[in-house]
Parts: C-alpha cells; structure tokens; sequence
C-alpha cells in the first residue's frame, strides 16, 4: 500500500458513490447526477477497460437503477452482487441482475408521532436474501422474500427514538449494528428485538458505520469529525481525532498560556485543547459535567465563553442553558492542579448575572502575584462586574482561596457588551453599546468615556507596549476607532466594516478582519499609524468568525518584510463552516510535508551506494556552512528536495523512464549560489502536490490561498523588473548551469 | 467514550454564623439553672480549690454555692446594709468582703461569724482582695482611697488617696506579692506596690473603670469602662496594646477562662462576648435577658455564673463529654483479609488482569441513566431524601426538567402521590436555593391536574396551601423592597448632607 494510483479512469461527470464488488471484477457501480435534470440521480456500472497507459476514459456506461438517492448510503449490493437495493423517500426497489428484474416495494407515507417514516438507509445480508432498511422515525425493517413482487415479508425492530443514521451487517449476518443521533451502537443479534446490546455515550451522533473486512472490529464516524473504533464484542478500542467539530464555537479561539493549545468547543459541554503542531486533541475538559442527552429539540447547558490567566493558572469558564423565562448561568473557575496536572474547580457562581455574559477577561499582569487577579465579566443586564479572589481565613475549610463579587459597575443603563484591560492592568475599558467607558482598576472610578459613531461598539482592545496610549474600538456600522488615552481623543478613524479584531499579544499589531460582501479581507495595522501595514483582500471566500494570535516556541527568521508581523506569533482564522486557516510565511514545499513525514522519509532511505553518495554530499554541504559561519543563505529546497526523496523513495515500478528523470536528478544536486528560480520550485511542488495525500483539509485551504500571493514571483519581478521575459529565462538558465559542483571531484 | 455522569446535586454554602472550634466549645453548656437572689449580684467568686464552690454577694448577704445545688450550701449575712465584693483566697479557706457601712470583714468559711473586720474606710467600700502572699488585703472605697490592710494584726498598713473618685476595682498580681491595682471612676487604673508610698503607674482609661483584670503572666492589664474594653502592656509602661468596642453599653465586669486564652466581657447591654486574647477578635458571645453585673467562670471551665442587675443568678454547667460507645455492630473481617495478597509482586509471565473499578449509583441516577423519569422521580421524594435533602429532589426535577420529560414525570400521579408532592412543593416553594425549579414544578402540577381539581379534598387543601405560601412571599418581597426603598432614600439624604457638610467647612477653611 504505497498510495500512488495505478490507473485513472475519466468517467466524465460527477460521481456522487462509487461500489466495487467482487463478483463484478471488470466493472464498478456509480452514481451520477442525470443529464439533464437536476436532483435526479441514477446508478450507473462502469466497464473499466484493460487497455494500457495511466489515463484512460471510462465510456462504457450502462444504467442499472434510475431514480436514486445521491447518498451512498442509500443504495446497497446483496449476497454475491446478486441485487442491487436502493431506497428513496418511502420507495425501496430491488434489481436483480440475472434475471433482469425490477422489484418496487414502497411503505406508506404516513406521519407517526416521532415522524416520517422515510428510508433513510439500506444494508443487504452478506449471506441471505435479507435486507435491512432504516427510517425516519427509528424503525429499522427486514425484508425478506422481495423476490416475489407480491408475496414479500417485513419484520420491524424497534429501538431508536430518532432516525436510524446507518445499518451494517457483521460479517457472518448473525447481527446486525444500528446507530443515530443518539450515539449509541445497537447490536441486534439473530434479527430479534428481544437480544440487542448497546455501546452507549460514544459522544456524537452516528454518521456512518463500517464492519472490517475480517469481521474483529467496526467502526462508526461521527458528525463532529472522528472515528471510533469498537471491537466486534462491544468494546470501546480507540478514537481517532483531530479538531471536534462543534455545532457552535461561542468561546472563541484563545490560546493555553501552558500548552499553547488552541483552547474551543468541542463535545457538547466540553472544552477542547488542540495542539496545532501536531493535529491533535491533547485533552477535552468536561466543564458542564452534565450528562449530554442526544436528543434534538433539547436546551441543552453549552459552554458560552472561556478565558484564561495570564499564566495559565486560572480558567474561567461560563456556560448557559437558555430557558423560556431566563437563562439559566453558571460562572466557574478552575485552578490548574500541578499534581493531576489538570484543571480543578476551585468555585461556581450561579448565576453571575441576571442575563447572557457578553464577555469575560482577566487582567493579566505578569509580574504581579496571583493575589490580585481580577476576573471582569460584563452582561447584558447592563452591568459588569469585578470577581476578585479572597483568601478563606478559616482553617478548616478545604481550599485557601475562593472567588466572590467586589464591584458592580452600569452605565446610564446601557447593555455592557465588550471589555478589555490595557497591557499594564491599570485601567479597563468597558464597552456599553455606542459608548466606551475606561475605568480605573484599583478604585473604579469612571475615568473617562469615548463615543464616537452611529453604531454599536463591536469590538475594543487596547494596544500594546509602544501604542499602549492607544484604544482601538469597531462599530456595528463599519468604523475602526483609535482613540489616544492621553489626550482623551480621537487619533483617528477609518470606514471598515471589521467582524473580528485580535491584537497580537507579543508584539503591537492588530489584526482586523473585514467582511465585505462575500470576501472576507485582512488588514495589520499598528494603532500609532492608520495606515495597515499589510493587507490581504479577499483571502477567504467565507465569512470569517474568530481570529487568534499564537505565539511561536521560537521568533521565525522571515526574510520578506511584509511578513515581519508574523515573526513572533502565527494567526489563525475559523471560518463560519467551521475551517481553521492561517498564514503562513514558509516555502510551500516544506509546508506541504509535515515535519513527521520529513522524519520518515529520511530514516526509510535505503542503503545504496547512490545513499550514500548522497549523505557524503550533503555532509561536505553542511560542513561549508559551518566554515562559512553560516553567512551563507542556505538553498534549502536543495538540500532535501522533493525530487530526490521521490526518487528514492518512490517504488520502481510507478516511476517514469530513467532518461526523464536524469535531468531533475542531477539538476537537484547542483549547488547554486542564488535561490532556485520560481519556475523549478513550482514544478517540484507540482510534483509534490500530487503525490501528498496526507496533508488535512486545512492545508489545503492554506495552499490555495498562498497561490493567490505567491512571494518569490513577486520579488524576482522587482528585482529584474526591466528584463524582458525572454530574457529573463535565460539569465535564469545561467544562473542554474553553475557547474561549481566539478570542483569538488 | 464517556461514562454516565451521575446528576450533579448543587452544595449550597451554609447560612448563619460559621461553625468554629470556638462556637462548639462554647454551646457546650447545659440549659441553665436560674436562682434568685435578694437583690443585684454585684460579685461572684470562685472557690480556687475543688469542689470549687463559689461566693455570690448580692444585698447584704454572701452566698456559698456548690457546684451543683440549687440552694446555698453557706450564708454569711452578718451585714448591716449591702454586702460587696467577696472574694476568696487561694487557698479557698478564707473569704473577704466589703460593705456599705465602710467595714470589710473577713470569714473563715467554716465559720459563721467573722474573724477579723477591718475598719478605717469612711465610705462603702467596693472592692476587697487577697494579696499574693496571703496575709495581706487591699481594698478600694468611695472615699477615693485604697488601702493595704495586715490580716493577723487587722490593721492598715498603708492608704494610698491618689483616685479623685470611687474606687470600684481592683485586682492583685499574683506573680507579685507587693502588687495590686485598682480601676476608679476618675478614669484612671493606678498600680500600687506596697513598698512605695504612691502610685507605680497610672493608666488612663477614658471611662469610669468598671472592672479590671490581671493576666496571670502579670504583664497585660484590662480595664473595661464605658462601652469600652481595653489591653494594656504593664512592662512597657502601661502603653495600649488594643481598644475593643463590642458592646453597645458599659461593659461591668470581665474574666478570664482557665487556659487564659479566652477573655470574657460583661455588659449592661445583656451580652457576654467572648475574645480569642491572641487576635482580640470575637470568637463567640452569649445572650442573657438582662443587664450583666457580675459573672464568673469556674476553674476547667466547667460552670459559667452571671450575675444580673434583677437579682437573678444565671448558672450554666458544662455538659458531660459524649463518650464514644463501643457498639459491637458488626464481625468486620480481620485484618488479615484486606492485606492477604496486596503485596504480591507479579512475576514476569504472569498476566496481570485489572479489575474495573465499580461505580456505585444512587437509585435515582440508576434510573435517570436507563431514562426511567418517572420512576426516579418517585425514588427521590422516598422520605429520607425528601426531608433531609431536598436539594437532591430538586435536582432530580431540574435534570428531569432539562430533559424534558418533567411533565411525563409528574402526570399519572394518585391522590397520595399529588398529595406528597404538592406538599413538598408548597413547603419548599419558598426557599430562594429551590425557587426557580420548583415554580416550574408548580406550573406543571397545576397545568396537569387542573381537570381534576374539587375531586379530592386533600389535594384542594393541599392547593390552597400553595396558594398561600406564595401569597405570603409574595407579601414578605414587598415588604422588604419597600424597606430598601426608605434606606436607599435614608442613604441618599445622608450622603448628601455630609457632602455639603464638607463644603461648608472647606468655606470656613478658606475664610
């Protein structure tokens, strides 16, 4: 199993499923959209002729079912690829291929008291003349008989309260797996309601579920992005997950001082901590420690806001319940445990406020003690308030410290809705609808009030170390604010309509986001000049909802001064499907292999005489650089080229002819002094590109993106600006054949 | 994967005064016994040697009490006019008193009459004591004077006229032999050592000085007067170590526990209140019906006396400490059975199995995770939870409520069970912690079972029992938001005087 395709079939229109069967070797099953209508689908087999070459067209078509469901779901092959099944709306018809047969069975369409009863998905027994179907309303049916148009039996099992999501078989048939919204796998054995086990609290609901092969393990995939692994007896294996898709993010991205996680939503109540480097969950915090109950319709308690101390000490979390009357609120803090290494609540506030938290910040200082940690949240029952920490004098109580209210703050009435702390911690600026308000943070005093604008303040912060005089606010109707704090005015203004504005907590830039019809656009900016210091239009077709600055381990080396903003952190946006983007500075090559493929590629490099070649090279390239204490910018796609590792790496039997790939080869080992042309980085990554399969859907979007403004073109084109094209290329070829690489034999 | 998360039952914090080492210690008495006296006690004192009797002074009698009779076991009533002040000696043999006539007599206590009596004070005299060294007596007067008297010889040694008003206390050091001092009505405590002619110190107290107190180190001095307690350091010459301001009337008398950790202050404001003498904080105080005169606490602090100004002595015994019953309740298994095989080392081809903690559920979570909603509500209104912890009732409704099954739970409910529920809910309807769930809880009953009402007698009583507790809280808020309203109107006035107070003087100032 390398990956690498051996043969490409062109089918020419969309392909919505694809079945391989067996007893079907030379042909496949799809499903296309039918030409000419639309919503309309058929299942088409495929002949898939032996001819040679790579790429070939598949025309050979031949309708089996017409009028089928565009989920694959939907359509499913008996025992030995002797029927075809497909269920839509209330139809399931039955094709049998020897004898030509088209059997139609339908359920009548009535409504029953938890809904339609809908096929919603088709399974056929692997040994029997046997299909199970599910519906709508919980029902899974068995079928049986249907060869008979008339004569044909159901049985009905009953268990789900809502729709059955997928069926599958086991491998023998003895029993068959169920599964829903409510995320619980039902075994049914032997096709009886009576014997039926449950594997419950799998998290999300059931989307799909798959029986391996060999029959020892199946797994269900979920609707918030993950895999689970369930052995064939019922137990939990394993989960494989990356980022949970949550059906809201209403805490916003924040960033784990500690782990510098990227700190969301995830399960429902839960917290997620997502480790960016690696794609990976590194734990969920259950906050609402409630028992999740999968049913739609229900108010379920969510995690609305987090925020986190300045060292990562302290979390605050808020979560809500929304209720006809009231909602229902809850304030807690955690205090992370060294021992469990894990966060332990330390205080819960019902109800903090009479109606929904806004927002919630900390005032981080670094160099204070914990003692003064400040907790401000503001609601929309027009009041913040401030959360201080008081130590508990009595000595038998279990924990030192707990969290009590000190200072109620209004003004005229107004719904508070933003709130910020300047860099130092000595003053707090509070927004209340079209007004912002700046507090002092020992007395709580008004100090004094900026309003500017038609339009609700959206969002406010302050700048940092040298702008720290500066307070930056966005209205409803398209104004960015600077405000001076010394002069209590208006530095100045600027028409943009910005949806997300994140200051960058190492350095002063702010970043704003501007949703301008359709186009999602980026602008940095320094609040001591209005002038935005990059920009980026349109990088996004969707609507960005949240941005976040995450510092990097170690500042970055970045060459093009356009991108010096990025030095210290890295941003990242979520998009309103839920896609976590960012930009990125890197070569696209050495973004498109991980570093842990990296890893591996070179460990699995064989020993051959042509390896070792290669490593003595390279070590006589690095020691250069050494002796030339690295003043020498090293061409770095060089030295591990993607055309190398894929020639070494690639199996023999899919590589092209050795005379096309000489020149890649030996032009890869050349040493030049310059960085490569653009045109050789774009065709390796080409390569790449192809080949990659692992890189997530994230990455993708990163590509596409950094294609719009690819960096090097750009700065060559200034360089060589009064160069033809023409001429250009040849001076490009010179510059490749340098032959330097002769002096060293 | 997830395991069943049992329902969370909120803890509220708990209401009223804090429960502290100190609050328990000090509920430790009995109820109390009440005697009558002839007329206000103005002194008691305890026997320093077992069985610890002590000596009431009230008119012109001195009653010998002990420990737990209910009538004097002694009277000394060889008194023209009032009695004041008798005191023992550390030895508990003798007993000195003063008197209204100027006199002070001295008793043996197994003898009636007295053995010696000391004349010489022209005035009633207040306050009479035993010097440490046990053959000497001082004695403070209304002629403003205090007086150091010999006991064998019944003779003045010497009198010191330095107050300008009553002397009314007095206290000797027992570190010291030479050493006593008195608190007088110029307010002004003055030490006395007997080898001088005049005073040692003088202290000003700013109130006429009720009582005063020695610490048994003889290092820290206090003296309560006006609504004032005071702790003074003797070795550093007398500075003010600490003002207490507890009382909201003249604090009469003081005393110290037998550890010497606690101080406690007597007032005419019906209150004795108890302070820690490390962070001179109130720990604990008590209550009386009226004005505090005199008080008393036995040695091990076994008795708490106090004399009021109606005559009646308040006698507080200590309760018997509760000894732990040796029950034999149940064969436990030995020892052995817990530690047989928990030190095993497992060898290398061994297979070790783990065994699954189990996790115990309550009934009502048993029920609520296989989704039985109607069934866990009936586990949680079973009696003990019910009465003893509501909060899980209401917690059970709450998650039932968010699931949204409340309703279903609730419907299909007999007489008796409408009646148990309806009965909760009106008595708990109240509770600010229960509130919000349980009008909920109310609004469904009544929705479900409004067909039914006038079918049964209890359930309507049961209705309008509701009706009323509601009715009634209803009131109570009123009220209180009409309260809030004068004290709002009573705050903003007061805040605005205050400030145009200021400006009127920072005028002045300024003319």
């Amino acid at each position: 199993m390398d990956g690498i395709p051996i043969k490409t079939f062109t089918v020419g229109s969309k392909l919505l499923a694809l079945y391989a069967l067996a007893s079907f070797e030379d042909s496949v099953f799809v499903v296309i959209p039918k030409s000419g209508e639309r919503d309309t689908f058929q299942l088409v087999s495929v002949k898939l002729t032996k001819a040679a070459g790579q790429d070939l067209e598949a025309k050979e078509l031949s309708v089996v079912l017409d009028g089928v469901d565009a989920s694959p779901k939907c359509i499913a092959f008996g025992r030995e690829g002797e029927y075809v099944a497909s269920v839509k709306e209330v139809n399931l018809q039955v094709y049998f291929f020897k004898r030509k047969q088209l059997n139609r069975f339908s359920v009548s369409a009535m409504k029953t008291k938890s809904g339609k009863n809908h096929f919603m998905c088709i399974a056929c027994h692997p040994t029997e003349d046997c299909i199970a179907t599910g519906h709508a309303d919980g029902k899974i049916r068995l079928w049986r008989n249907f060869h008979h148009k008339k004569e044909y039996t159901f049985s009905t099992l009953h268990w789900h309260h809502d729709t059955v999501m997928d069926l599958a078989f086991s491998l023998q048939g003895s029993s068959l797996l169920s599964g829903g919204v409510e995320s619980v796998i039902v075994l049914w054995r032997n096709e009886s309601e009576r014997q039926r086990d449950f594997l419950p609290r799998l998290g999300s609901a059931i989307e799909y579920i798959s029986v391996s092969p060999d029959g020892t393990l199946c797994c269900t995939l979920h609707t918030d992005n993950r895999i689970t692994i369930i052995n064939s007896n019922l137990r939990f294996s394993r989960s494989i997950q990356g980022l949970i898709k949550s059906t809201n993010v209403k805490t916003g991205l924040v960033v784990d001082p500690r782990t510098k996680a990227l700190v969301l939503n995830g399960e429902p109540g839960h917290l997620q901590f997502y480790c960016l480097q690696s794609d990976q969950q590194l734990f969920s915090l259950d906050i609402v420690q409630r028992q999740y109950i999968h049913q739609a319709g229900l108010n379920q308690t969510d995690l609305v806001k987090v925020a986190f101390s300045a060292q990562g000490e302290w979390l605050a979390t808020v979560e809500e319940r929304e209720e006809v009357t009231d909602p229902e609120l809850q304030l807690k803090l955690w205090f992370y445990d060294e021992e469990t290494q894990s966060f332990k609540l330390n205080t819960r506030i019902s109800m903090p406020h009479e109606d929904h938290i806004t927002d919630m910040c900390f005032r981080d200082i670094d160099e204070v003690e914990d003692e003064s940690l400040i907790l401000v949240t503001t609601g929309s029952d027009c009041v913040f308030k401030v959360w201080v920490m008081v130590e508990d004098t009595d000595p038998e109580a279990q924990q030192s410290v707990s969290w009590s209210c000190d200072f109620v703050g209004s003004y005229h009435n107004y719904q508070a809705t933003n709130c910020c702390f300047s860099e130092d911690g000595s003053l707090l600026a509070v927004s209340f609808e079209e007004t912002v308000t700046v507090w002092d943070s020992v007395t709580w005093d008004l100090k004094c009030t900026f309003c500017y604008s038609p339009g609700k303040i959206r969002n406010i912060c302050f700048g940092r170390l040298t702008c720290s005089k500066y307070l930056i606010g966005a209205t409803d109707h398209g104004f960015l604010c600077c405000w001076n704090l010394l002069t209590c005015a208006l530095e100045w203004s600027a028409y943009l309509n910005v949806v997300v504005l994140q200051p960058d907590p190492l350095s002063e830039h702010i970043a704003a986001i501007s949703w301008l019809s359709k186009d999602s656009s980026l602008f940095v900016f320094k609040p001591n000049e209005p002038r935005p210091i990059y920009i980026q239009r349109n990088f996004c077709k969707e609507k960005i909802q949240l941005a976040v600055f995450v510092p990097r381990e170690e500042p970055e080396t970045i060459g093009s001064a356009k991108y010096l903003w990025l030095r210290r952190s890295q941003l990242f946006f979520l998009t309103a499907t839920q896609e976590l983007i960012t930009l990125s500075t890197k070569s696209l090559e050495e973004r498109l292999t991980p570093s842990s493929k990296q890893l591996a590629v070179e460990e699995s490099l064989p020993v051959t005489p042509f390896s070792l070649l290669l490593g003595k090279h390279r070590r006589h390239q690095s020691q250069e650089d050494i002796d030339l204490g690295k003043l020498v910018v090293r061409n770095k796609p060089e030295q591990d080229s993607p055309a190398v590792k894929e020639l070494l790496h690639t199996p023999a039997h899919v590589l092209p002819s050795a005379s096309f790939l000489c020149p890649v080869f030996i032009n890869s080992l050349l040493i030049s002094k310059e960085n490569p042309s653009a045109e050789e980085v774009a065709d390796e990554v080409e390569m790449e590109s192809e080949k990659t399969e692992a890189d997530s859907d994230e990455e993708r979007d990163v590509t596409e993106m950094e294609q719009e403004d690819t960096s090097p073109v750009e700065l060559l084109g200034e360089i060589t600006c009064k160069l033809s094209k023409s001429q250009e290329k040849e001076l490009r070829k010179l510059r490749k054949m340098d032959y330097s690489w002769i002096s060293a034999f | 994967m997830a395991t069943y998360k049992p329902v969370v039952v909120q803890a509220f914090p708990r209401l009223g005064e804090r429960i502290t080492q100190d609050t328990l210690y000090w509920r430790g008495y009995k109820t109390p016994v009440q005697i009558k006296e002839f007329g206000a006690v103005n002194k008691i004192d305890f026997s320093p040697v077992s069985p610890y009797n002590y000596a009431v002074t009230a008119s012109s009698r001195i009653h010998i009490y002990g420990r737990y009779s209910q009538e004097p076991i002694k009277t000394f009533s060889r008194f023209k006019d009032a009695a004041y002040g008798a005191t023992y000696r550390d030895d508990g043999n003798l007993l000195v008193a003063g008197s209204e006539e100027g006199s002070i007599r001295l008793f043996d206590i197994s003898g009636r009459a007295p053995l010696r009596q000391f004349d010489g004070h022209a005035k009633p005299v207040h306050v009479v004591g035993f010097l440490s060294d046990k053959y000497r007596i001082f004695s403070g007067a209304d002629d403003y004077s205090s007086n150091l008297w010999d006991i064998p010889s019944a003779t003045e040694i010497v009198s010191y006229s330095e107050h300008n008003d009553y002397v009314r206390c007095g206290c000797a050091s027992k570190v010291n032999a030479d050493v006593f001092i008195t608190g007088s009505y110029d307010h002004t405590v003055k030490l006395f050592d007997a080898r001088r002619k005049s005073s040692v110190m003088t202290i000003e107290h700013g109130h006429p000085v009720e009582s005063v107190l020695l610490f048994p180190s003889g290092g820290l001095l206090v003296s309560a007067g006006g609504r004032y307690v005071k702790v003074w350091d003797v070795l550093k010459g007398g500075q003010l170590l600490v003002s207490l301001k507890n009382h909201h009337k003249t604090v009469t008398c003081l005393c110290l526990n037998s550890s010497g950790q606690r101080l406690l202050s007597g007032s005419l404001d019906r209150h004795v209140k108890i302070y820690s003498t490390t962070s001179y904080k109130v720990v604990h105080s008590f209550s009386y019906a009226t004005s505090i005169l005199s008080l008393a606490l036995s040695p091990e602090d076994e008795t708490i006396v106090i004399g009021m100004t109606n005559g009646v002595l308040n006698v507080k015994h200590r309760k018997p400490e509760e000894r732990k019953v040796k029950s034999q309740k149940k064969r436990q298994p030995t020892y052995r059975t817990y530690v047989k095989g928990r030190t095993y080392m497992p060898k290398q081809e061994d297979f070790c199995v783990s065994k699954p903690v189990k996790r115990v559920l309550r009934k009502y979570d048993k029920l609520l995770k296989s989704f039985q909603s109607s069934k866990a509500l009936d586990a949680v209104l079973e009696p003990p939870i019910r009465l003893y912890s509501p909060e899980v009732t209401v917690a059970v409704m709450q998650e039932l409520h968010r699931r949204g099954t409340l309703r279903s739970a609730l419907a299909g409910r007999d007489e008796k069970q409408v009646n148990l529920l309806l009965t909760f809910v009106a008595r708990r309807v109240i509770e600010p912690r229960f509130t919000s769930v349980l009008v909920t809880v109310a609004d469904i009953i009544t929705d479900i079972y409004q067909p039914v009402v006038g079918q049964s007698a209890i359930v309507d009583r049961q209705f309008l029992r509701l009706q009323e507790a509601i009715g009634k809280e209803i009131d109570y808020q009123e009220e209180l938001l009409e309260v809030l309203g004068m004290m709002d109107a009573l705050f903003a006035t007061f805040t605005k005087k205050r400030a145009t107070y200021l400006e009127e003087n920072r005028k002045e100032e300024e003319r």
